[in-house]
């Protein structure tokens, strides 16, 4: 089932490369660049529904007080931190050629940061709790907070950005919505999806059989 | 016992043992003051750069001293095995939390003032008709800190390296009030009337209620032994 899924993530990915070199147009004004756009957007993206299914799981845990739904939380902190952290990398690298500057204190930008080293608390959180009941219940605890901070961190930073600048000004790429753009990029964040849920599989698993190993 | 007297007695019992000993409040007094120092010298004798910045620099205060005092919520009734009491109080024990969290805003609210007085002496600022503003603005945001704070505090009361992790965990999480207190504060100061900043302190409102209610809904959860 995992081995099928994996599989799938790969030919998913395969097609995405091919679609975002072959099949999507060289964008007129930044050239070959923009094509980072599709690794870029499908990672920020996953990295969301990874948060989401930590929130839930975190959730499931504290009222089922099953494990299982403890490592669905734990696998996807791990994979969204580095899913956010790999985004924030590539739309740096995207930023330097096209805004002239690897990072800008822009509303975007600044969230998906804050939204980083929140859940690199988390992940940090569960790094230092030895025993595995704690710290699960701390951590759904976390997970829930955080997940209910994210629209106040969007709502303040959005206000303390926009009241002061015209908004927008550095909105990358320009979503002008032709499906040549589309299609690449909807492959894309499907395959980042796969490989989200391939790599949540993997290390619940991996999580399982530790806990099994130290029981 | 009702809730609130359970919640009340915890209150109580924190203030009481603060005036007793002034632990917490003396070193958070010495610290706020030599805050002031840190301020002065990193920034310098410029007027105008301090004035420009002293919103965040006040907050930046406010926070550091937070950062200390809740803390350190939890220890106390660790260190004398208070802990187990605690946990043996009948009943639902979110009314530890309320009465807690009660405490650590007494608490911050003096050292604050303090700060606040500290500020208007040596950077000799005008506070004016900025203060009934800035008492919504500081109430609010501090209850935001607070109630975040103790309940990480709870969590982290257990945890290695707790000194560590306590902040790490409480600054992501607390931009929002961060961003929407010295936005207002600065705003305030510049004279302009409360409802100028009408959106910050809907903001800090909703977050106030956000973190108060999941911290009652989660309290139990975090103590359980």
């Amino acid at each position: 089932m995992v081995k099928t899924l994996g599989w799938l993530t790969a030919a998913a990915l395969a097609a995405g490369l091919v679609m975002a070199f072959g099949v999507a147009p060289r964008e007129v004004t930044q050239g070959n660049v923009q094509r980072i756009m599709y690794v870029h957007v499908p990672l920020i993206l996953a990295s969301y529904v990874a948060f989401v299914v930590l929130a839930v799981a975190s959730l499931v845990y504290l009222v089922r007080r099953d494990p299982a739904a403890d490592g669905v939380a734990h696998a996807s902190g791990e994979v969204g931190v580095m899913f956010v952290g790999l985004g924030i990398a590539t739309g740096s690298i995207w930023g330097k050629p096209t805004w002239g500057t690897w990072w800008t204190w822009d509303a975007r930008l600044t969230s998906v940061a804050i939204l980083f080293v929140m859940y690199l608390g988390y992940l940090l959180l569960r790094g230092t709790i030895d025993d595995p009941e704690r710290a699960a219940r701390y951590c759904a605890v976390l997970g829930i907070v955080a997940a209910l901070d994210i629209p106040l961190v969007h709502f303040s930073v959005y206000w303390w950005r926009t009241l002061h600048q015209p908004p927008s000004l550095m909105k990358p790429g320009g979503f002008t919505g032709s499906s040549s753009i589309l299609w690449p990029l909807l492959v894309n964040l499907l395959a980042f999806i796969l490989l989200y849920v391939y790599f949540v599989a993997r290390r619940a698993r991996l999580l399982r059989a530790q806990a099994e190993a130290i029981a | 016992m009702s809730y609130a007297r359970r919640a009340l007695a915890v209150a109580w019992k924190d203030l009481a043992v603060e005036r007793r000993s002034k632990e917490t409040l003396n070193a958070l007094v010495f610290f706020s003051l030599l805050l002031l120092f840190v301020f002065q010298f990193t920034l310098g004798g410029d007027r105008e750069r301090l004035a420009a910045v002293l919103p965040g620099v006040l907050w930046l205060g406010f926070v550091l001293s937070a950062l200390l005092a809740l803390g350190r919520t939890f220890l106390v009734e660790r260190e004398h095995d208070c802990w187990e009491g605690l946990l043996l109080a009948p009943g639902d024990k979110s009314a530890i939390y309320l009465g807690k969290l009660a405490g650590n805003l007494a608490l911050m609210l003096v050292v604050e003032a303090l700060v606040l007085g500290l500020f208007v002496v040596f950077f000799d600022i005008d506070l004016g008709r900025a203060l009934p503003g800035l008492l919504v603005v500081v109430l609010l945001g501090t209850l935001g800190l607070a109630a975040v704070g103790t309940l990480f505090a709870a969590m982290t009361a257990n945890v290695r390296a707790r000194e560590l992790l306590f902040p790490v965990l409480l600054l992501p999480v607390q931009v929002p009030v961060l961003l929407a207190t010295v936005k207002a504060t600065e705003a305030l100061l510049l004279g302009e009337p409360l409802g100028a900043v009408g959106h910050w302190v809907k903001l800090l409102l909703a977050a106030d209620v956000v973190y108060v209610v999941v911290s009652l809904l989660t309290f139990d959860v975090v103590l359980e032994a």
